[in-house]
């Protein structure tokens, strides 16, 4: 059985191990994804850790020509937008990510409700690996 | 549900003022205040000797940020001449100074006080775009610009699930920027005071000059169509849905009503508060609404027994056009899926049956974010006053208003409504 902690450094970790994983609760089956490491339902600290299948739809997107400096450092710009998106899993739960393998260029072409499949966007960052929890089309 | 809560005294508004909304080089944070306090005194009917203040609370979202000085509570008392009496600041992103009116509330409901001050100010036009860009984005949830979300980029993706439900496009986002741009040149405070017909016109003009070939654009939309007029910032969120940089100032001075009349023979009443917080959008229930809205506009319905169709007009926190749309049904003034309908019917003109943003709203008069929630309700004071001028909403017997102030990508919301006796 998992041990760590329910939070968002466990979560960022698994990120890098290329799972997605959310806390369960025992009690209500509530689930968190980031997780949370009390129920907010129900209020029980009994969490277990549940790994998601990466499937889901597309919830909602935004492609992005404007973006902060960590992502124009990366080669985004007016001219190559990048997507953002929210994706509703197969399992119930909603998460952010990014959306991959699409053309920022058309939004037209990317449409709410398309499947997606996970992927996993791995960084070297400044301090030492980072992975960012992306999509792309099914 | 929200409970249904009461104030334990009655609270006035006997005094309001607010600076100028732009971008100032010259000016900083103290002279914008000062602009916004001068005219709240010289506001107050029968007058008012501001030693007789006894709490300041005062918005302000992140100088720290934007001008590198943190702790504005005392600056302002000093400037002011209010110290050593108590200076309180308030921080809820762009609803910071929405917060100071309901701590100043409060503390006069509770008998405490008597007289206090709220306000709110925000210097922000000294940095760059990108860095104000990055500055705000520090008030979004966590998760979300871990992958690359922006606020307009947040909003970008709410505009996308509301048009995927209700079939709404881009082209109704339009009716509510064009609605804005023509209330704006009617407010002398305004920080773009062009409609978009004379913005297209100018534009015109000036490729002219240059000797470059002028689209002919047939209408405001066929501008707006226009991506090298009005390129794109987050997709479906162009330049022209998205609320400018800004300095600015506001204030109100308020008391407890039973007192009210020694100030002003025609005080304005705060008939309802309310206030929500709201997580993220990965975690709502259902990402086509703002549950912080929702609850604070329950509360607010709750406490002043009023209804939504009782509300005459509203200053709605259209940061970016989906904001406003959304918002008018959170409100109650509009169903859900309905609100476009009727913009594009011309329902929320400063003509139309239910005026929203008479102001030009966040969008044309500016968005010096610690200071817009105070500067919302100066608007619905000057209207319920009937000072409005030019953009006065023509309703007879003009009674009660309602402004909506919204901070983060929802997290904290508020709903606010004024009444006239």
């Amino acid at each position: 059985m998992e041990q760590r902690p329910f939070s968002d450094i466990s979560y960022e970790q698994f990120l890098n191990e290329e799972k997605l994983m959310g806390s369960k609760c025992k009690a209500c089956d509530a689930l968190f994804v980031p997780p949370k490491p009390i129920c907010t339902k129900c209020y029980s600290s009994d969490m277990d850790w549940v790994e998601m299948k990466g499937k889901g739809k597309l919830g909602a997107f935004t492609c992005i020509a404007i973006g902060p400096p960590s992502m124009i450092a990366q080669g985004y710009n007016r001219k190559n937008p990048y997507v953002s998106g929210v994706v509703e899993l197969e399992e119930g739960a909603r998460v952010d990510a990014r959306i991959d393998e699409v053309d920022g260029n058309n939004p037209e072409s990317i449409k709410v409700g398309m499947p997606m499949t996970v992927k996993f966007l791995h960084q070297e960052g400044e301090q030492g690996p980072r992975t960012t929890l992306a999509f792309r089309p099914a | 549900m929200a409970k249904r809560r009461k104030l334990g005294r009655g609270v006035a508004i006997v005094g309001a003022g607010m600076s100028k909304f732009g971008m100032f080089p010259d000016k900083d944070t103290k002279d914008v205040f000062a602009e916004a306090f001068k005219e709240m005194l010289a506001s107050v009917d029968k007058g008012v000797d501001p030693k007789e203040i006894e709490a300041l609370y005062l918005g302000n979202f992140s100088n720290d940020f934007f001008v590198h000085q943190s702790h504005w509570g005392p600056i302002v008392s000093d400037l002011i001449g209010h110290t050593p009496k108590p200076a309180t600041r308030t921080e809820g992103a762009c609803a910071s100074s929405a917060l100071a009116l309901r701590e100043g509330v409060f503390a006069i409901a509770s008998g405490f006080y008597d007289m206090v001050l709220v306000g709110g100010l925000e210097e922000m036009s000294k940095r760059t775009t990108e860095e104000v860009a990055e500055g705000l984005a520090l008030a979004t949830v966590p998760y979300e610009g871990k992958v690359g979300f922006t606020f307009p980029g947040v909003f970008g993706a709410v505009a996308t699930a509301y048009f995927a439900k209700y079939g709404a496009n881009r082209e109704n986002l339009m009716d509510i920027t064009i609605k804005s741009h023509n209330n704006a040149p009617l407010n002398p405070k305004a920080q773009f005071k062009l409609s978009i017909r004379d913005l297209m016109n100018a534009k015109a003009k000036s490729l002219e000059k240059k000797g470059i070939p002028v689209p002919e654009w047939k209408d405001e939309k066929d501008f707006l169509r226009d991506p090298k007029a009005n390129p794109v910032v987050a997709w479906p969120m162009h330049l022209y849905d998205c609320c400018p940089i800004s300095d600015g100032a506001s204030c109100m001075l308020l008391v407890g009503e039973d007192i009210a009349k020694s100030f002003t023979d025609d005080p304005i009443y705060v008939a309802g508060i309310g206030q929500g917080s709201g997580r993220g959008l990965h975690a709502c229930d259902d990402m086509t609404y703002f549950e912080a809205t929702r609850y604070a506009a329950e509360e607010a319905y709750g406490m002043s027994g009023l209804k939504p169709k009782d509300i005459q007009f509203s200053e709605v926190h259209d940061c970016f056009s989906i904001a406003e749309l959304i918002h008018i049904e959170d409100l109650g003034f509009f169903k859900p899926g309905q609100g476009y309908k009727a913009v594009e019917e011309g329902a929320t003109r400063l003509d139309g049956p239910m005026p929203i943003n008479t102001s030009g709203g966040l969008k044309c008069k500016g968005h010096p974010v610690g200071a817009t929630g105070v500067s919302q309700l100066y608007e619905v004071w000057t209207q319920l006053k009937g000072k409005a001028g030019e953009r006065q909403v023509p309703k007879k017997d003009l009674r009660i208003g309602g402004a909506h102030n919204l901070g983060g990508t929802g997290g904290t919301c508020t709903f606010t409504i004024l009444e006239r006796r």
